[in-house]
């Protein structure tokens, strides 16, 4: 029987790649182990293995092909004594693909969509009509954002796991090494709590320090450092000395990655007297927003996602592009409802907003890009026009970012509501592994779609 | 204790370990060096420094009994010839930051007697604006980090000012203070391995004063030899009396030498005593009043340097008699200004909380 080899998934996340290169042709023979092509994601290059032994009967995939998705069919081979020509013309046994598992309350589950996402920029304020956009990641924002920083300011400096010469757990920081040098660009050892109080205690002195976390789920062990010392400095010492810096690094749920590794933490740091918390979507706001945070005298927490790393946005061509913290984005104006949501949560809000026009329902999506300090008054003003209020977030329900939306409405916009506020929030529950039940504990676009059809009483 | 059904009965007999010497064993230990005899100047000044430490905790313990300081209060008392001793090897620029036992700190530092008592009364003319407290003081002018109220924070803290020094190349070295009980915090040794690993200037000072608030080092530590906490990592400490300012002096002036020639942190144990309570509301049931009473006779600080003076002849009983004048009315002063100024402005509430 003849062996599929198929396009190798190398991180949580990953939905495709390119095949960069074959290091085996057809006829070769090779035993497991034997590296046979090296891919490439915007993250790493890795090399494939073969897992059988064999000879290489047919090359589907050409080296050089780009947006291979995760389970493709790359080559095929043929096991020893059998007609290389025959397993070459099809057939063999496949590994089955992971199935395609959707839950059948919702109607379609929130897909990562690779190609880029519309995004109605011109509708920022803050970005001029008619300026010029190149298409960019996330990622390559937030690289952009702190290398132009570190280019501008010699006090500016990152510190973290992996940041220097592995380039990034996630690629963040890929190149900085290069251009900054060991002193600016500092791996760290695995001790997020050491780091983070060296990271402020520099910061004390006037440095700006960018602490990058490998995940916000470690930073729970450095997040005495965090508070009692970044964030509560400046007011103890009666405003002589505070710590101006950035901690930043994915947070939230990525794919599959389980419970330890899977929480938001918008609502937590959002608490905090003394903090700022900035939490973006679009790569054009992760680019302003970061220039912005590091720039800020105060220590702001940065929170991404790895999910969206990899998404591409438009981004204004423009020399210095930095975004105000603190203000709420109106990513779609609408009159029917509004729909408050932030981070990946807005994927959610989109894809619902969408859904809903088809049926005549306009919903208005804000996109609240900073958790602290809050925007209200965009948020307050947009209701007063619709009357209804849904939030979106994937952190917990209980004391999350929309139960204090909802609550701040409550107080200030009681007589504007024509529907109770529905608050739609990750499940109660630690986050699963299964593929199904991590699908079913987080919000999803038929949840989204049914809250505004509710207070819309339709 | 559960025993497995195995055993059940035997008496289980724990394995031996021998140590294995080797030639690492005492690496880190350095000798204390001898205490340096200070000149008539220096033995003048240490004694008004210290006077001015006791005086003015005095003076605070009075004022918290009044009720006119709340909530914690750490006095110093017992322990001044750390800090005093440890400030006579400081150049301008040198950081220092510690934990909540910090008024003795802020003076020696050259801050405000006016303002840290009025800090204490939670007053508007307190270097916080009446914000901080007693374990939150700063002076970015003294270069003094802080009073910090985490136990051990102040260490990783301190390594970050170090690393600041580093990253400026400049000549400071940054002096972290912290005690006994800190000394068993995880972050503490995250710190001392970046510090060595990096090199960074930092003179890490343990002030073991045997009580980690009621808990005697006996009971709380492993390993009782604080000057060797750093040997996973390589850094040097050595074991210092603390009690007499010419040794701390000593070692001050060795430390301060070792991180400014780049060679990384460096570990001084000081081996001191508070004679009053850990905190105001502490009645010290856990240790004896004659170790106390044993401790004030036979090694107090300030006793130490006023015999020597007395007995070099440095100055007369009427001129430490003056001196101690003096120093009252500095304090008395202080409590003056900390019980008349006025209280912060309800405005206050919302300032400094973002820049």
């Amino acid at each position: 029987m003849s062996v599929q080899i198929l396009m190798p998934a190398l991180s949580p996340t990953m939905e495709e790649g390119n095949l960069a290169k074959w290091l085996v042709k057809e006829g070769d023979k090779v035993s497991s182990g034997d590296v046979i092509a090296e891919i490439e994601t915007d993250k790493a290059t890795m090399e494939v293995e073969a897992v059988d032994e064999g000879t290489i009967a047919k090359i589907v995939i050409p080296a050089g092909t780009e947006g291979v998705k995760v389970n493709e069919l790359i080559a095929i081979l043929a096991e020893e004594g059998e007609d290389v020509s025959a397993a070459a013309s099809g057939g063999g046994s496949a590994p089955a693909p992971a199935a395609e598992e959707t839950t059948s309350d919702a109607p379609a589950p929130a897909k990562v969509a690779a190609e880029p996402i519309k995004v109605e920029v011109a509708a920022d304020p803050d970005i001029p009509a008619g300026t010029e956009m190149v298409s960019m990641t996330v990622r390559e924002a937030l690289n952009s954002a702190m290398a132009e920083e570190m280019r501008a300011d010699k006090n500016v400096f990152i510190m973290g796991e992996e940041v220097a010469e592995y380039q990034g757990a996630y690629k963040i920081t890929q190149g900085l090494l290069d251009e900054f040098g060991p002193r600016r660009v500092i791996d760290t050892p695995i001790t997020e709590h050491g780091f983070a109080g060296i990271g402020v205690g520099a910061a004390m002195t006037g440095l700006k320090p960018i602490v990058e976390f490998m995940t916000f789920n470690f930073a729970m062990q450095a997040i005495d450092q965090i508070i009692n010392s970044a964030a509560k400095t400046l007011y103890m010492s009666g405003g002589q000395m505070g710590a101006p810096m950035v901690f930043r690094g994915p947070n939230g749920a990525a794919a599959r990655v389980g419970a330890q590794h899977s929480q938001c933490y918008a609502a937590w740091y959002g608490h905090i007297p003394g903090l700022k918390v900035v939490m973006p979507y679009t790569a054009a706001d992760y680019k302003g927003l970061m220039k912005a945070a590091i720039r800020d005298p105060n220590p702001v927490i940065f929170l991404e996602n790895e999910i969206l790393y990899g998404q591409s946005f438009d981004v204004p061509k423009v020399d210095d592009f930095v975004l105000p913290i603190g203000k709420a984005r109106i990513h779609k104006k609408g009159s029917d409802c509004t729909i408050v949501s932030f981070s990946i949560g807005m994927t959610y809000a989109i894809k619902a907003a969408e859904e809903l026009a088809k049926e005549g329902i306009d919903c208005e999506i804000i996109d609240l890009r900073t958790i602290r300090p809050l925007d209200m008054e965009t948020v307050i003003a947009s209701v007063k026009k619709t009357g209804r209020l849904v939030t979106v977030e994937e952190g917990f329900p209980q004391s999350s970012v929309g139960d204090h939306i909802a609550a701040q409405i409550v107080q200030k916009a009681f007589d504007y509501l024509d529907a109770p506020v529905i608050t739609i929030c990750g499940k109660d529950v630690p986050m699963p592994y299964a593929a199904n039940l991590e699908k079913l504990a987080l919000p999803n676009v038929g949840e989204v779609i049914e809250a505004v059809k509710a207070v819309t009483y339709r | 204790m559960a025993a497995s059904s195995a055993n059940k009965g035997k008496s289980v007999k724990p394995p031996k370990l021998k140590p294995t010497p080797t030639t690492k064993d005492a690496y880190t230990k350095m000798v204390a060096p001898k205490p340096v005899d200070l000149s008539k100047e220096e033995e003048m000044a240490a004694y008004r420094e210290m006077l001015l430490i006791r005086r003015f905790e005095e003076k605070a313990g009075q004022l918290y009994g009044m009720g006119h300081i709340g909530g914690f209060c750490h006095l110093y008392i017992g322990q001044e010839a750390v800090v005093v001793g440890m400030q006579m090897a400081a150049i301008e620029g040198d950081q220092v930051i510690t934990g909540y036992r910090d008024h003795g700190h802020m003076l020696s530092c050259g801050m405000d007697p006016k303002g840290v008592m009025a800090e204490l009364t939670g007053r508007s003319g307190g270097l916080s604006k009446g914000k901080g407290g007693s374990m939150h003081m700063f002076s970015k002018e003294k270069h003094f980090y802080g009073g910090h109220g985490i136990v051990g924070g102040q260490v990783s803290l301190g390594t970050g000012l170090a690393f600041a020094n580093w990253y400026r190349d400049s000549e400071n070295v940054s002096m972290a203070y912290f005690g006994d009980g800190a000394s068993n915090q995880g972050q503490v040794y995250e710190s001392f391995n970046m510090a060595a690993l990096w090199k960074l200037p930092v003179i890490y000072i343990i002030e073991n004063n045997r009580y980690a608030m009621g808990t005697s080092v006996h009971r709380a530590s492993a390993m009782m030899d604080f000057s060797q906490r750093g040997a996973s990592f390589n850094i040097p400490g050595i074991q210092v009396d603390g009690m007499d300012v010419r040794a701390v002096k000593a070692a001050a002036d060795l430390a301060t030498a070792y991180c400014r020639s780049g060679q990384g942190p460096i570990i001084l144990e000081m081996q001191t005593y508070r004679y009053r309570g850990h905190s105001m509301s502490d009645p010290a049931k856990y240790r004896s009043k004659d170790e106390v009473q044993k401790m004030r006779a036979e090694s107090d600080p300030i006793e130490q340097v006023k015999q020597r003076i007395l007995a070099d002849k440095i100055a007369s009983e009427d001129d430490l008699k003056a001196i101690d004048k003096e120093i009252r009315e500095i304090v008395a002063n202080a409590a003056d200004f900390a019980q008349n100024d006025p209280l912060p402005e309800p405005s206050e509430l919302y300032t400094d909380i973002l820049i």
